[in-house]
């Protein structure tokens, strides 16, 4: 079978059941196009943005802001902003940040979930309560406030990574996973003389690629995303992450990033288009990311959901 | 049975193994019981501890560090909430925790200055409101959405539409309320187009009677997509039998949606329900937070905003705990309550009865 059979075949709809009605054209139409709308709801101002970032400033400057249209794509915003200064600093940070925190995060839940996944072991029922009974209060922001500011880890990249390292519901999807693995299969292992680090890491891991996956971009999303705790802990404008230089430039409306408000000033580059460029700088890891991970999200988000 | 603790270091299992060594059919149920039977002998307190603590060790290390972040991020954090009833100062000492036993106790008067503080009010009425609109207009969205996505047949439309609405959902609050503004903003695309055409001053992002509007819509826009996977979900599960049955029955098309996939989807929206409205009084705090300065104080102060205002802007850690400690009371208090009504209406709830 050719590739272009293979392709017209799946695009066609599967056999409805012989019970179900035959579609109606309208109700196609009517379902397609919303779709298409919710679609387009979501990409449209995407677009809009990534063109912006991408136009020069003749462009920019003659439709008077942002550019639907593409017209003589550049990436001097982006040559610009990556060759050093305020923006290619937060990057790192923010890359290092995530990076380091994903392991550090995955590495703690990863040692809970299976610590925790054999009921009757030790203290089992009396951690697992420590664990979720954070999910029903917060300690507030003022105690935990101070505590990280006497600690001494404010002006330090842990304060971004520590009091946010555990999501108890993350542990816990991972743990509903690891239980659900056959016992036989550790149990073989554990006679063959592995111990529980052992049947871990080359049993219940590789079996588990899914949901580690899943969890692991939860966890860095989550520490990509992150400004409100380099807004409060961080006092150093040189160490913030992209998303508080994104604040910076776009809310609180400073025109450039500094470094090239000088090119900004004489005309060279469009602010514009340097904000538009730092929003698809902030949004490109995720957007990539995300379908990878896609097709476990139902799998992780239920076992999460329905075993608690 | 005899456990030879040590050299096995998870008994139960392997003595089943050992015991039955040869029906490799009967293995796993034999395994079910002897274990259960074992971890109810160790319930009951009669493997010792210390053989228990000795089996279990590399268990216990591996959830220790987890155990040690919570109890020191979150239970240490939990005692510092006595500064409330202090007029606390964090420079009477060099370390703000231990600035604690030296600052003086005021009783309730952080609380009594709450009742008559007209700011304080102001946050709760807007608190109740925003989230009482969120929870109106947000939560049927998913739903519909779920439904619509359900009843597409086609994989590959189907995974397609998903992968486009999931992905708003991993974008940042600062992304998020950056994209509205190039959209609806004073110098977003709406206002672009309006002006060549002679209006001008059009600008939703500074309107604070739209605010609450605009802070759905914005919601909607990054979560609605996401929230169908847990419908999906459930819809997955529904049985086709359930389906064929009720066709044969003579049910249409609505009236299949009403009578066999509603209800199927009842105990999600218990669910959910109960763990949106215990999450109330934390609504949007990073959302609100981020425009309150283009749509100003009296139509975007949340509680947890105020407290954010107080304490860390103005350093009154001593009143902005306080408010905190109401805030994380109340919401407390709605968890119990909404898993309460669930269970009421025969649902499951967050936790069993």
């Amino acid at each position: 079978m050719s590739l272009n059979t293979q392709l017209i075949r799946s695009l066609r709809a599967p056999a409805r059941p012989a019970w179900e009605e035959p579609a109606s054209r309208i109700g196609l139409t009517a379902k397609g196009g919303f779709l298409a709308l919710c679609c387009l709801g979501v990409l449209g101002p995407l677009w809009i943005v990534i063109v912006t970032s991408l136009s020069p400033k003749p462009v920019i400057d003659r439709v008077g802001g942002l550019v639907v249209i593409p017209e003589g794509i550049t990436f001097i915003n982006y040559t610009e902003l990556l060759s050093g200064g305020q923006v290619s600093r937060a990057i790192m940070i923010s890359v290092g940040v995530t990076l380091f925190g994903t392991l550090f995060s995955m590495a703690v839940s990863v040692g809970a979930a299976y610590g925790l996944s054999r009921p009757g072991s030790l203290g089992h029922r009396f951690f697992l309560l420590t664990m979720m009974a954070t999910m029903f209060f917060g300690a507030g922001l003022i105690p935990t406030y101070l505590l990280v500011q006497s600690l001494g880890l404010t002006d330090t990249y842990l304060s971004l990574v520590l009091p946010s390292a555990v999501s108890v519901f993350n542990i816990l999807v991972l743990r509903a996973f690891f239980m659900g693995i056959s016992p036989e299969l550790t149990e073989s292992a554990r006679i063959d003389g592995a111990g529980d680090v052992r049947i871990l890491l080359t049993i219940i891991m590789p079996l588990s690629r899914a949901v580690l996956a899943v969890i692991s971009l939860f966890y860095a999303v989550g520490y990509w995303s992150a400004w409100f705790n380099a807004s409060i802990y961080l006092s150093d404008q040189e160490m913030l992450p992209l998303q508080n230089v994104l604040i910076q430039l776009v809310q609180k409306n400073t025109s450039a990033p500094t470094g090239l408000q000088q090119a900004v000033h004489t005309g060279q580059l469009s602010a514009l288009g340097l904000q538009m460029a730092v929003m698809v700088l902030a949004l490109i890891p995720v957007a990539v990311a995300s379908p990878f991970v896609q097709r476990h999200f139902k799998k992780g988000m239920l076992t999460g959901a329905v075993k608690g | 049975m005899s456990l030879t603790a040590g050299s096995r270091p998870d008994g139960t299992r392997s003595v089943a193994a050992v015991e039955e060594p040869t029906a490799a059919v009967g293995a796993a149920t034999a395994t079910g019981r002897v274990a259960r039977r074992t971890r109810k002998a160790a319930r009951e307190g009669k493997v010792p501890w210390r053989v228990r603590l000795r089996r279990d060790r590399t268990l216990i290390l591996m959830t220790l560090p987890v155990i040690l972040l919570l109890v020191l991020f979150n239970y240490v954090p939990l005692l510092g909430n006595v500064v409330a009833f202090q007029d606390y100062d964090p420079y009477v000492s060099s370390n703000g925790i231990t600035a604690i036993f030296h600052s003086p106790w005021v009783g309730v008067e952080q609380f009594s200055r709450m009742v008559d503080d007209p700011l304080f009010w102001s946050a709760v009425k807007n608190t109740i409101l925003l989230f009482s609109l969120q929870l109106v207009l947000f939560f049927p969205i998913p739903i519909a959405l779920a439904l619509l996505i359900n009843s597409v047949i086609r994989p590959r439309v189907r995974a397609v539409a998903q992968a486009i609405m999931y992905l708003p959902h991993f974008f940042s609050w600062v992304l998020v309320v950056t994209v509205f503004q190039q959209i609806f903003g004073g110098a977003g695309i709406i206002a672009q187009t309006l002006e060549k055409h002679g209006w001008t001053g059009f600008d939703l992002m500074t309107n604070s009677d739209l605010f609450k509007y605009l802070v759905t819509a914005q919601a909607v826009w990054k979560d609605a997509g996401w929230g169908i996977i847990v419908f999906l979900a459930a819809l997955a599960a529904v049985s086709t039998d359930l389906y064929e049955a009720a066709a044969m029955d003579g049910a249409g098309r609505w009236r299949r949606m009403w009578h066999v996939t509603l209800p199927a989807l009842r105990p999600v929206i218990a669910l959910l329900l109960v763990l949106r409205v215990g999450d109330a009084l934390s609504v949007g705090f990073e959302q609100f937070l981020l425009q309150r300065d283009a749509v100003g104080v009296g139509a975007s102060e949340v509680l947890d905003t105020y407290v954010w205002n107080m304490g860390i802007q103005n350093g009154d850690f001593s009143y902005a705990a306080a408010v905190g400690l109401v805030k994380g009371a109340i919401g407390v208090c709605l968890v119990l309550a909404a898993n309460k009504f669930a269970h009421l209406l025969g649902e499951q709830g967050v936790y069993k009865k």
